[in-house]
């Protein structure tokens, strides 16, 4: 009789070496490894211009008496123009230009904790009247039907007609605080009138505003002559 | 090394159908039920989801299949959560290519197929044991059956829930949406009902063929 495992159940079958276990392991990695960096190489151009095109279509929306755009880059404080490829470490901003080359707007990017996840959008800002015009969310995983609405309801958009985000005389911030208030209760222009049902989503956006407003308004009030030379130079 | 199955059973047309209904993965199985309550509050995402998890499950199971004799049993589940995450990280790329709008919608969902249990099952209790071309054949099989799960909650839910199909207006306007059917509460809801009715459909099948197998005995006593 052999003493093989097949014959003896009870004996339990050697132990494979552990060369052969890490080798095994090794090998599938190494697999995987170039399987995920073929495909990454493959779809990081597609990629890409996917992001482009989307970034595009939200500038040109927020800004929709644009026809050209350039591209700014604000960064402890300072603005300067980058060109398209380049790799810059900051906020990246778009000023909008009509055909006769004159300057329509900015469109600036916001995020802050929504509902269920960040919510991320572009949106316009007209730094001449001191107004923010509109804005086009770029990611949101908000519940359907509430959070939104922030897209659909007619009453919450008419907020953004001219929602004041004016710079203070010093141009240190915001001459007032953009806050959301409760549904019904706008008085003032800086006030964003909430979703009934959906006001963690309202006040997620009021919030984006303002911080940003704080942040890049006055930036941009300060470096205002240089946005709109930029493209007949 | 794993030991092959020797007396493994000829390929015939169950290997495929089975996971379409006899075993469906969620009506039957209850495997994966995260991404089926989470992603199906649209047909479209519905067969998005479906897609990105049959090609996980056909390219995870093949290659399962293919290493089978080589990869040692103590280390047979890290080897094939590491496939499986390779094909999850290929269908996460893939998709982001094809459309971001898209990639936004499912969210995370796409990066958890990694751990829908139905793919690690699969590729852990057949592709291990059987042949390079039943494990396909079977993985195709599931993931369609999953795609089919997914379709038919993802379908009433968008038509009770926006009186659409696919983006298109089936009820008139005057039809006020039922929220509640695209948010997570739907899901089960719509869960349960489609297992409440496949599950008496079954039970009145099984009864008809218990009479039917009665018959001839009472005639012949």
């Amino acid at each position: 009789m052999s003493d093989s495992p097949q014959n003896n159940p009870n004996e339990v079958p050697p132990l494979p070496s552990s060369f052969s276990l890490i080798s095994t392991l090794g090998v599938v990695s190494m697999l995987s490894g170039l399987l995920v960096v073929l495909v990454y190489e493959f779809t990081k151009p597609i990629i890409a211009e996917n992001q482009r095109v989307a970034t595009e279509r939200a500038i040109f929306k927020v800004l929709p008496k644009a026809t050209s755009r350039l591209t700014f880059v604000v960064k402890e404080g300072k603005l300067k123009q980058v060109l398209e490829n380049d790799k810059t470490d900051g906020e990246l901003i778009y000023a909008g230009y009509n055909a006769n080359n004159q300057f329509v707007g900015l469109a600036l990017n916001a995020a802050e904790q929504g509902y269920q996840d960040i919510i991320k959008l572009l949106y316009g800002y007209n730094p001449e009247k001191g107004c923010i015009t509109g804005y086009d969310v770029l990611k949101s995983t908000e519940t359907p039907g509430f959070g939104t609405k922030i897209t659909t309801d007619e009453d919450f958009l008419a907020n953004f007609n001219c929602l004041d985000a004016k710079v203070n005389k010093e141009i240190t911030g915001l001459v007032n605080d953009i806050k959301t208030v409760r549904h019904g209760t706008k008085q003032n222009a800086w006030e964003i009138d909430a979703i009934a049902g959906s006001t963690i989503t309202s006040n997620a956006l009021g919030r984006m505003f303002n911080q940003s407003g704080h942040t890049l308004h006055p930036v941009i009030t300060q470096h205002l002559p240089l946005i709109k030379k930029a493209k007949k130079q | 090394m794993a030991t092959p199955n020797k007396k493994e059973t000829p390929l015939t047309m169950d290997v495929f159908t089975a996971g379409l209904w006899k075993e469906n993965p969620v009506f039957v199985m209850m495997l994966g039920l995260c991404p089926v309550l989470a992603v199906t509050n649209s047909v479209e995402n519905s067969l998005a989801m479906g897609a990105a998890s049959i090609f996980v499950l056909v390219c995870s199971n093949a290659l399962v299949s293919a290493l089978r004799n080589f990869i040692p049993k103590q280390v047979r589940i890290t080897t094939y959560i590491i496939i499986i995450a390779t094909f999850v990280t290929l269908v996460d790329y893939i998709i982001q290519a094809v459309s971001l709008d898209l990639y936004n919608k499912l969210g995370a969902f796409i990066q958890l197929i990694v751990v829908n249990c139905l793919i690690l099952g699969r590729a852990e209790a057949y592709a291990s044991k059987n042949s390079f071309t039943k494990s396909v054949i079977s993985a195709l099989g599931m993931g369609l059956g999953f795609t089919l799960a997914l379709v038919m909650l993802g379908g009433v839910r968008e038509l009770l829930g926006a009186g659409q199909l696919l983006g298109y207006q089936i009820f008139s306007t005057n039809f006020e949406p039922w929220i509640v059917m695209i948010l997570p509460p739907g899901g089960f809801i719509v869960l349960g009902v489609w297992l409440l009715l496949i599950n008496y459909v079954e039970e009145q099948r099984a009864e008809k063929i218990i009479n039917e197998d009665a018959v001839p005995h009472n005639t012949a006593s």
